[in-house]
């Protein structure tokens, strides 16, 4: 399991309000929902974000609601992977339950710029900054939670008889 | 080594003799917990994967609470799909207009939470009912749907924070200015994953509405739950009220902290947390000339009979500021009530302020009262994220309802003694 490409960087505290205004989860089409994807800190988003990109965050990224929505339109907006120095903790869950890869690396956070292209090794947990030539070591994922994604997320886990 | 509360409430409910921090564990779940926003996405979940019951169809609640009164089509295809899952499983616990409250206001009071449960719900708040001394906390809409259908969910075991609190509230200084100094003190990631256990001999001066609303902001500083010990008062508020029997769990005395927060309740000013962090809290004495166009005061952190009854002392017999909209939201039907036999709502309507029907809808920006772009508002509701009421340059001021309601008057943020 990998992820290559380019980096999209926020700061500290980036909330669930501003991933996915709740103005807007009165909708449920999941493409709907995305273009509206971080359009309180950057209108740019939506329109420059690639399959595959990596979004970059600093402390405690995805506070607030218990919104799952939030995981779910930064996965739908073609991004691959979320590198921060520390997650909140529903966001954390929620993400791994729909699938979306994010990893936790205060070296990564820092060392990364917006724009940067990185490739990802989930498997290790090393993160490789392909255009300043750096490498980062994030903690891989512990078992329990690589079974988890394995299984395609939590339902089909469960489902499966696992977690 | 000892466990703290929730390790207590945790180990029971995973039929362990004791966990420790960082093991992860199954647990059983008391309560699953779903509203307008957050079941349908659930819903969506659990019908996907097929599954054709609910594990026990008096432990799943659904709160028709955050854009209801319907605000447009959308919102109410979503509640329109809600009342059809609960109807084709029969839940006992599905509130919709008419019935509902803003949930963390209408569970405890419903008697659906009991000390020591271990309760998931789809909505940041859940970790509310750690008021009652129960383990409770906010996951998502995946989350909600795997505990509808098994009973059960996974966890990390959390470290913990001892909040130790002594002294008494001063008059007019309630447990919204304790939760928004503590989230000052250590920041919004101040107990990222842990626990915030409150204890000391200041408990047994906060009401249980102080409680909650402590509670409730716990996640304000990122923690997965806050918990207070069952005392006279938790007896006295759950006695009557629940719907089954409940345990008691205490900390054990050699239990493991990673670290200790004092605070003298005595010392505690009203508080105010600036835009657009809950941690930007400042005692009123250092606040500054601050105008302002719109007043909450309601929502799940401050919505109780205690927060209107405040609000109307200080409303009675004089006027929101003309160019300040106040807006009023009792948090269940019940209170709804009791606010108006007790002649609150005259009061409220008297002064000038809009009185609304439970909804969460102002607190996050939905509908019944949305800001313009450059508007401030003074909120007793639990977050001031850039957009989080409406336009991005709009700006909320977190505060207690002695200070909104001080402040609808005033037309700027004041301080509620000085009236």
């Amino acid at each position: 399991m990998n992820a290559k490409g380019l980096v999209h960087k926020y700061g500290d505290n980036v909330d669930t309000d501003v991933i996915i205004p709740a103005r807007y989860l009165n909708i449920a089409d999941k493409k709907e929902l995305a273009t509206h994807c971080m359009e309180d800190i950057d209108t740019n988003f939506v329109k420059v974000v690639n399959q595959g990109d990596v979004m970059v965050g600093g402390l405690n990224f995805g506070c607030g609601s218990s919104r799952e929505h939030a995981p779910m339109v930064i996965k739908e907006s073609g991004i691959s992977c979320v590198i921060a120095k520390t997650f909140a903790r529903i966001f954390y869950r929620n993400a791994i339950n729909i699938g979306l890869a994010i990893l936790e690396c205060p070296e990564a956070s820092e060392g990364i710029d917006a724009g940067d292209e990185v490739a990802v090794d989930f498997d290790t947990g090393v993160i490789t900054n392909l255009t300043k030539n750096e490498t980062y070591q994030a903690s891989p994922f512990p078992e329990f939670i690589k079974e988890i994604i394995q299984a395609g997320g939590l339902m089909a886990s469960i489902k499966k008889g696992g977690n | 080594m000892g466990m703290t509360m929730t390790q207590k409430i945790l180990a029971a409910h995973a039929g362990l003799p004791a966990v420790k921090a960082g093991q992860l564990i199954r647990a059983k779940l008391d309560i699953v917990l779903g509203n307008d926003i957050t079941s349908p996405v659930a819903i969506r979940e659990f019908e996907k994967e097929g599954f054709t019951g609910v594990f026990d169809k008096s432990r799943v609640a659904m709160v028709m609470d955050h854009f209801t009164p319907n605000k447009d089509i959308k919102a109410a295809e979503q509640c329109l799909q809600c009342r059809t899952f609960a109807k084709r499983f029969d839940l006992d616990n599905f509130y919709d207009v008419g019935q509902m409250g803003v949930e963390h206001a209408l569970l405890p009071e419903k008697g659906l939470v009991g000390a020591g449960d271990c309760i998931i719900g789809a909505d940041s708040h859940t970790c509310t009912y750690g008021a009652l001394g129960a383990f409770s906390t906010g996951v998502g809409s995946t989350d909600m749907a795997a505990g509808m259908a098994t009973g059960e969910t996974w966890f990390k075991v959390p470290e913990a924070i001892k909040v130790h609190l002594t002294g008494k509230l001063q008059p007019l200084v309630s447990g919204k200015d304790v939760i928004l100094h503590l989230i000052g003190m250590i920041g919004v990631d101040g107990a990222l994953y842990q626990s915030l256990e409150y204890c000391g001999e200041g408990v047994a001066a906060l009401s249980m509405d102080d409680r909650l609303c402590i509670a409730n902001m716990s996640i304000e500083a990122g923690a997965k739950n806050g918990i207070f010990p069952v005392d006279d008062i938790t007896k006295a508020y759950l006695d009557g009220r629940t719907q089954r029997p409940y345990t008691v769990y205490e900390a054990d005395p050699d239990a493991d902290y990673v670290r200790t927060i004092e605070i003298d309740l005595s010392s505690i000013e009203p508080t105010v947390s600036f835009p657009h962090l809950p941690e930007n809290a400042k005692p009123i004495s250092q606040v500054e000339d601050i105008r302002i166009d719109q007043v909450i005061i309601g929502s799940c952190t401050n919505g109780r009979l205690e927060d209107m009854e405040v609000a109307a002392k200080l409303l009675e017999g004089k006027k929101v500021a003309s160019h300040v909209r106040c807006i009023v939201m009792p948090a269940t039907q019940e209170i709804f009530k009791t606010c108006s036999e007790r002649g609150y709502l005259s009061t409220f309507i008297d002064a000038g302020c809009a009185v609304s029907t439970p909804t969460c809808g102002p607190c996050l920006g939905g509908h019944m009262g949305v800001m313009a772009n450059g508007e401030r508002c003074v909120a007793t509701t639990n977050r001031n994220f850039v957009g989080r009421m409406g336009g991005i340059t709009s700006e909320i001021y977190l505060a207690s309802p002695a200070v909104a309601a001080a402040s609808a008057i005033a037309g700027k943020i004041a301080d509620p003694r000085g009236l």
